[in-house]
């Protein structure tokens, strides 16, 4: 535990004195944003007449998304500008489209030869029947599919440039100027010392110089006074064996230990930009001992239809591009499951060559420490994050807490245990707060400090 | 009075002037530790090129070194599935059931695993018959991982493919000359089936079953009878009166699996309980367990039981038997009293016996007999093994295809085998492991172990099992069934061949997926049919009570004659297969290995056993050395001219004079490492595929080194640690008369034990409080709990030279005692004796000179593990406090604070504590299974595999212990009784064990613990164990 606060202090004092020059920069550099520019969106009405694409793009994700992209083969065929080609290639009229939408396995049991095309094509998967989307929701649709986002209208190069490098060069700048300042004060007070001295002589008034030789310089004072030398002596070894002692102990302890990991898995996105609940990859939770690493397939459960990253929007901010977090990146991570997995995406299909994803084990309990997910998970009903920290905050995961012995005592010597409504605790909690006198029991008076409960 | 009653664990301690005796009761640890081997040597020390200042260089190199290293921590990788199974959870355990079926042991069984890797074996309880695992079937699991194993098909020793075994054997098949199928005893319906219809479409093929320890005048006697190749089956719960003449039943008598009916009977309820009277002449786990056990010869034997038949039948039979003819009449007495509760049961090796016992039972109706339901598990045909063999010899055999038999290793006529193997064709071996038949054969076909097979058993008529596999084949194997489709042209798999023989003649409506989870299935029908027929028997024997059947006699009569006129020349051998080794297949089994024999307490050997009168006569000898180990002589074994020289031999107390013992399935060689070739191999002489046979002894040059954990461990000589009564004083006297509570003195006054104590007592009423309790009755000291605490608990092996220096890391052992008294009127007469012998005179050596005890000693089963007394004495002496008391009960022992002081063992009382001389894992000096990627498969991942320089113990599985209560919160309920277990208790499928939570006041540990028989170990001590005993009743009144 100890050891933790020297680790922290001295990330803490870097930490301030960062925070320190941010702020003192900040105020000098901060530019006003560049004006948002706006734009008008031109609507540029296509092939489709009638519907409205906004409408249209919501209805699309709440009904086609998931087995359809505009320009890309997932599931279903891509949509982009559906009706324009069916029309050209097959000759089929919106009308096809109506019934196909509503009932299409009807159609494909009819015997539509189109249809049947599609049907086979597609792994003979037949595509889900919306009977409740109405003409106009599908003039919706059709109208979304064919709109085409129109250009962004060309931004000054000069206004790109001063927003993208513009703050790194004002503080270099700062830095300079406050350089120079600093140097100019410098100057200026050797000059004024010199200039005083130079009155002083000319006034003839003597500038007393301090007897070297006579007096006995501080150093020596305190070396020749044994006692004083003892007891720095004695401070100093105490002091020096308090920091090697808090050294010592932090070793083997892994706190903010943050390995590279094979694909660039980001909590932030998931746990908290996407707000998925930790148990549903990390299921076992809730029943091992182990909380598990999600095997790809639970990864493949949404990253079937999620095949890159648009988090970031239309920019992504100075932090993501400095650290290399864009829109690129991240696609190219979903990329490295799909190649561990083996998910062809082209054919929408697993090859069924696979690779397992060798992850760098980032909590590791001694073995002869027994620690159960479960007994905490679904028992104590113990917070993912009062052990690993703000997940939903990293974006890579790292070990937020020592997870040391000591911790885990305190821990248990501090909480109580949850026993409203478990009716395994209903007898022993009544005659064990009574023994000792509480209303609330401890995990610690529970047994909890056993050592074999953990060691065994 | 019973209580005082003397028991001693080998001869030596009935001499009061041994000095080793002594020395190990003041020396737990008998070896100091060998500072003078590398300090003592002047020479070699100043000659080493490390000089002082070298030494102290590496020292402070290596510690900086390690200080440094220790700054960094390893980078772990963790790596998931891919695509994670659907009922695999990491950390949590699946059970499989499914079925052994290896031509020796057959049970049902559930299997544990974890992440996929089957880790341990458990009794499938829901099984009414074959339900039980013993110490093999409980060791099996490793030897799925045993890194000997054929990793796939060898032609010619070089590595092979599956196609080649095929082709070649396509080829023989179609090429018209005779082939043979050589296979163990499946008892499986849908292979026998196959079998037949791979014969039906091969006319050149046919089939022959041999056992490698064989049932053959059993099976010949019951066929002859019944029509059918079968062994009768026998239910001892039933039987209020056991006679048995060298039947081994609570081994591996006809297959076994008898122990859990047997022991049922032998807990006094309401007053009563079986009788158990045994004839043998091996000291044997059963004889061990009986009442009354009298020593004879196997010719002997022969003459009582025709006697006793006589007896039964009011005829007089010839024959001698000197002072026993009274003891024949009293058991006929007692039979014919009991009337259909009596039961008589024959191992020896006699068709006559065997056909004389068969009647008997079905003269008395017995109840323990059953006929109409019997068992299959052994089918061998010796006839047809030596016609094969005189076959093979004459060039007549195109192929022989073996499958899970070793016949070049267990054929008596070996010789005539490897000769004939010669003149084969084409031979194809199945076996899971390199033997000395797949050395020879063709081909070594790599079959499957029984954890990665579909199979199924019907072990008694109506009762059917199935085999599943539990991990996918770690290697290139296969199915020999699997094989016999392929070769007859079928694409069908072997699941599908099964799950089809089912839906159509067993299963009926009932559903395969039911069956297959419950592992066992019992088909309504045939146990109806018993049920009238049983009924209809026991009326029919009140009207005729003891009425003989005359025309039963007849057929017998000659039988009865030839039995009568049994009689042998000079010593007689009776060769027995022991429970830790059985017929051999598992001797690559390290857990196996060093599993101590019950009786004598010897690991990593086999060895011959000598009646102490015919040793002194031989001047064959046994001594204890100054390490505490055990030597003995050598002797030298022929039957029939066939010599098998330098057999290590252990005088047996109990052996029959005039008559030695000797265990088959030990001195394999092939294909094992250096440290698992132990003992010699018995099959040669068995001759005839009879386990009797009439051998010469004669002393052989040398000394053999036994690693007998008989003398170690000793118990301080402090008494009452088994407590014993016979059944009439336990009906008519008062508790306190045999259950007597030690008294101690305090203030001048004598207290009981129980009531003074030195410390203040914890209150341990709230939450559980887990209490173990050991029948002594129940424990017939089969051993399958100290296997699954092994296995459970990642004991390390430690090999024979480790045990021989005390240095075994059992957990659980079973004390085994010799008792100095052959009846307990006796054993009073005597006690009053000692009375009046002051106590500076010793009773050790006055019990020596009252009695001779090598004649025939009771015996006396303890299993002992850590007590986990409430006040420890183990806990006060710990200078590091790593070893701690639960309010639970359990006794913690937290590794990582252990610095190594082993105060802690030696103030243990019970001697339960063992201390890791050294790394035994990840060791190349310990060449067993935890030095390899897959005997460390193996592990149970939730306990910590232990380091060297730490004292480890039975922690009362704290582990299952968690997981349940763990459960039962997460499920929101109270823990039910019988959910707590332990892997002893689990194991034990006698019942002896029973653990639980005694807080939970309707449990049946807390009923147990109530009981009059109840006691604890070393009561006067004061430790307060958790785990406590039941005083041991005979049944000794005689009639």
């Amino acid at each position: 535990m100890k050891k933790v606060k020297y680790r922290t202090q001295i990330s803490k004092i870097l930490g301030i004195s960062i925070v320190g020059l941010l702020l003192l920069s900040t105020p000098l550099t901060a530019q006003e944003e560049t004006a948002e520019v706006a734009t008008t969106e031109v609507a540029t009405e296509g092939a489709s007449a009638g519907g409205d694409h906004v409408k249209g793009k919501s209805l699309f994700n709440q009904n086609c998304a998931a087995c359809h992209a505009l320009n890309r083969k997932m599931t279903g065929p891509a949509l982009a500008n559906v009706e324009t080609r069916l029309s050209e290639d097959e000759g089929l009229d919106r009308d096809w489209l109506y019934r196909w939408i509503k009932n299409s396995p009807g159609m494909i049991k009819s015997g539509d030869a189109y249809a049947v095309k599609i049907y086979n094509e597609y792994n003979q998967q037949a595509m889900t029947a919306f009977p409740t989307l109405t003409n106009a929701d599908i003039d919706d649709i059709l109208a979304y599919t064919a709109y085409v986002e129109p250009p962004p209208p060309p931004q000054p190069p000069g206004d790109v440039a001063t927003s993208a490098s513009g703050s790194g060069i004002s503080n270099e700048l700062i830095l300079g100027a406050l350089v120079l300042v600093f140097g100019l004060l410098a100057m200026m007070l050797f000059l004024v010392n010199k200039t005083l001295r130079r009155i002083a002589e000319a006034n003839g008034v003597a500038v007393e110089k301090e007897k070297a030789e006579k007096r006995t310089p501080l150093w020596k004072a305190f070396a020749q006074n044994q006692f004083l030398v003892l007891v720095s002596v004695i401070f100093l070894l105490l002091g020096s064996a308090y920091f090697a002692y808090g050294w010592m102990m932090q070793v083997g302890v892994d706190q903010g230990y943050a390995p590279v990991q094979p694909i660039h898995y980001s909590h932030r996105i998931h746990a908290g930009v996407n707000k998925i609940e930790c148990k549903y990859c990390h299921s076992s939770a809730r029943v091992s001992k182990h909380s598990g690493i999600p095997s790809l397939n639970v990864c493949m459960n949404c990253h079937k239809t999620i095949y890159e990253y648009t988090g970031n929007g239309e920019a992504p901010t100075q932090e993501d591009l400095a650290n290399g977090y864009t829109n690129e990146f991240y696609t190219g991570e979903i990329k490295k499951l799909y190649d561990a997995v083996g998910w062809d995406e082209t054919t929408q299909s697993y090859t069924g060559e696979t690779k397992a994803v060798e992850w760098v084990r980032i909590h590791n309990l001694p073995d002869f420490a027994y620690f159960n997910h479960s007994q905490h998970v679904s028992v104590a009903g113990v917070e993912c994050q009062t052990c690993h920290g703000p997940v939903e905050e990293m974006e890579i995961m790292y070990q937020y807490l020592p997870l040391t012995m000591g911790w885990c005592i305190n821990c248990h010597r501090e909480t109580n245990v949850q026993v409203e409504g478990n009716e395994y605790y209903a007898k022993i909690h009544e005659e064990l707060s009574k023994k000792y006198g509480v209303d609330q029991l401890t995990a610690a008076q529970m047994g909890g400090l056993e050592c074999g409960k953990c060691h065994y | 009075m019973a209580s005082n009653k003397k028991y001693w664990k080998n001869e030596a301690e009935l001499n009061p002037n041994d000095s080793i005796v002594e020395t190990l009761r003041q020396n737990e640890f008998t070896e100091a530790i060998p500072v003078d081997d590398f300090l003592g040597d002047k020479e070699t020390l100043s000659s080493s090129t490390t000089n002082r200042r070298d030494f102290l260089k590496y020292v402070g190199f290596s510690t900086a070194a390690a200080s440094l290293a220790a700054c960094e921590g390893p980078v772990i990788k963790s790596i998931p599935y891919v695509v994670q199974p659907e009922r695999i959870v990491p950390g949590v355990a699946n059970y499989y059931a499914t079925t052994i079926a290896n031509g020796f042991d057959f049970a049902s069984v559930l299997i544990k695993t974890r992440e996929g890797r089957p880790i341990k074996v458990e009794n499938n309880t829901d099984a009414a018959v074959g339900g039980s695992a013993n110490a093999r079937v409980q060791a099996s699991v490793l030897s799925l991982y045993d890194s000997t194993r054929l990793q796939g098909p060898l032609f010619n020793g070089e590595q092979a493919e599956w196609s080649a075994v095929d082709n070649a054997v396509k080829k023989s098949l179609s090429g018209g000359d005779k082939v043979v199928l050589l296979t163990q005893t499946y008892a499986s319906p849908s292979t026998h089936k196959l079998i037949a219809e791979f014969t039906a479409s091969y006319p050149n093929v046919s089939h022959v079953t041999y056992d490698a320890v064989s049932e053959e005048m059993a099976l010949n006697a019951f066929e002859a009878r019944y029509g059918e190749r079968a062994m009768a089956d026998y239910d001892f719960e039933q039987a209020e009166v056991i006679v048995s003449f060298g039947a081994d039943f609570l081994g591996d008598w006809q297959g076994g699996g008898y122990d859990g009916g047997y022991a049922k009977g032998r807990v006094p309820k309401k007053g009563k309980m079986s009788r158990h009277i045994q004839f043998e002449s091996n000291m044997s786990l059963t004889g061990a367990n009986a009442d009354k056990r009298i020593p004879l010869s196997p010719s002997q034997q022969k003459v009582a039981l025709a006697k006793l038949y006589g007896k039964l039948n009011n005829s007089s039979v010839g024959g001698a038997l000197g002072d026993y003819e009274q003891v024949i009449d009293g058991i006929a007495a007692e039979i014919k009293k009991a009337g259909n509760k009596a039961v008589v049961v024959t191992g020896l090796d006699d068709e006559n016996a065997q056909q004389v016992v068969l009647a008997i039972n079905e003269m008395l109706r017995s109840k323990a007999f059953d006929a109409k339901a019997p068992r299959y598990t052994r089918n061998g045909s010796a006839k047809a093994v030596n016609q094969l063999v005189a076959d093979m010899k004459a060039g007549r055999v195109a192929a022989l295809i073996m499958d899970g038999v070793n016949p070049a290793y267990s054929l008596p006529n070996a010789a005539d085998f490897k000769e004939g193997l010669e003149k084969v064709g084409l031979s194809v071996a199945f076996s899971t492991n390199v033997t000395e038949t797949t050395e020879l054969a063709h081909y070594a076909a790599a079959s499957s172990h029984y954890l990665e097979s579909w199979g199924d058993a019907e072990i008694k008529k109506g009762h059917y099992s199935l085999m599943q596999p539990t991990i996918k084949e770690l290697f290139d194997t296969r199915q020999f069934q699997g094989e016999l489709l392929k070769w007859m042209g079928s694409d069908q798999s072997y699941y599908d061949y099964i799950k089809a023989t089912w839906s159509e003649s067993i299963l009926g409506d009932s559903e395969w997926n039911k069956a297959l989870h419950d592992g066992v299935f019992s088909a309504a029908k045939p146990v109806m049919l018993n049920v009238t027929d049983e009924a209809g028997a026991t009326v029919a024997m009140e009207v005729e009570e003891d009425a003989i059947d005359a025309p039963s006699i007849i057929p017998i009569a000659s039988a009865v004659r030839n039995l009568a006129n049994a009689s042998s020349d000079g010593m007689e051998l009776t060769l027995y297969s022991k429970i830790g080794m059985g017929d051999g297949q598992q001797a690559s089994n390290p857990w196996l290995q060093e599993f101590p024999d019950p009786i004598t307490r010897v690991s990593w050997d086999n060895y011959v056993t000598v009646s102490k009168a015919d040793a002194e006569r031989l001047e064959l000898v046994n001594e204890n050395v100054a390490n505490g180990g055990l030597d003995g002589s050598y002797a030298k074994l022929t039957v029939n001219g066939i010599p098998i020289d330098k057999v290590p031999v252990i005088i047996q107390p109990g052996q029959a004079v005039g008559t030695v013992g000797l265990s088959l399935g030990y001195g394999k060689k092939a294909g094992m490492k250096a440290e698992m070739q132990t003992g010699v191999n018995a099959f040669p002489l068995y001759q005839n595929f009879s386990n009797i046979q009439s051998v010469t002894v004669e002393k052989a040059g040398g000394n053999h080194e036994f690693a007998c954990v008989q003398l170690h461990k000793t118990l301080m000589g402090r008494g009452d640690i088994i407590k014993e009564t016979t059944l009439e004083i336990f009906n008519t006297k008062d508790a306190a008369d045999w259950n007597h509570v030690p008294v101690v003195s305090l203030d001048h006054a004598e207290v009981p034990a129980t009531s003074v104590d030195l410390w203040d007592s914890f209150d341990r009423s709230i939450g559980h409080h887990f209490n173990l309790s050991i029948d002594l009755n129940a424990c017939t000291g089969c051993g399958a709990c100290v296997i699954a605490c092994h296995a459970e608990n990642n004991v390390p092996v430690v090999g024979k030279q480790e045990v021989r220096r005390s240095r075994d890391m059992h957990w659980l052992r079973i004390d085994r005692y010799y008792s100095s008294e052959d009846t307990f009127e006796g054993d009073n007469i005597k006690k009053d004796e000692f009375d009046g012998l002051s106590g500076d005179k010793g009773s050790l050596g006055g019990f020596a000179e009252l009695e001779d005890p090598a004649v025939n000693p009771q015996v006396a089963f303890q299993p002992v593990m850590c007590q986990h007394c409430n006040h420890a004495p183990c806990e006060t002496v710990c200078p590091v406090a790593a070893t701690s008391h639960s309010r639970q009960g359990q006794n913690h022992m937290a590794y990582n604070r252990c610095v190594g002081t082993r105060y802690c063992a030696n103030n243990c009382p019970y001697k339960v504590r063992r201390f890791n001389w050294f790394l035994y894992n990840n060791n190349d000096e310990f060449d067993y299974h935890m030095n390899n990627d897959l005997g460390k498969m193996v592990v149970n991942p939730d306990v910590t595999v232990r380091s060297r320089g730490v004292i480890e113990k039975c922690s009362m599985c704290i582990q299952m212990t968690q997981k349940t209560i763990l459960d039962a919160k997460r499920e929101g309920r109270v823990v039910k009784d019988g959910e707590f277990q332990t892997a002893c208790s689990a194991a034990c499928s006698s019942g002896a064990m029973v653990f639980g939570d005694i807080n939970d006041k309707d449990s049946k540990v807390a009923e147990l613990k109530e009981s009059d028989r109840m006691y604890h170990l070393l009561e006067h001590v004061g430790t307060q164990p958790n785990v406590f005993y039941h005083v041991k009743v005979r049944n000794t009144n005689e009639a």
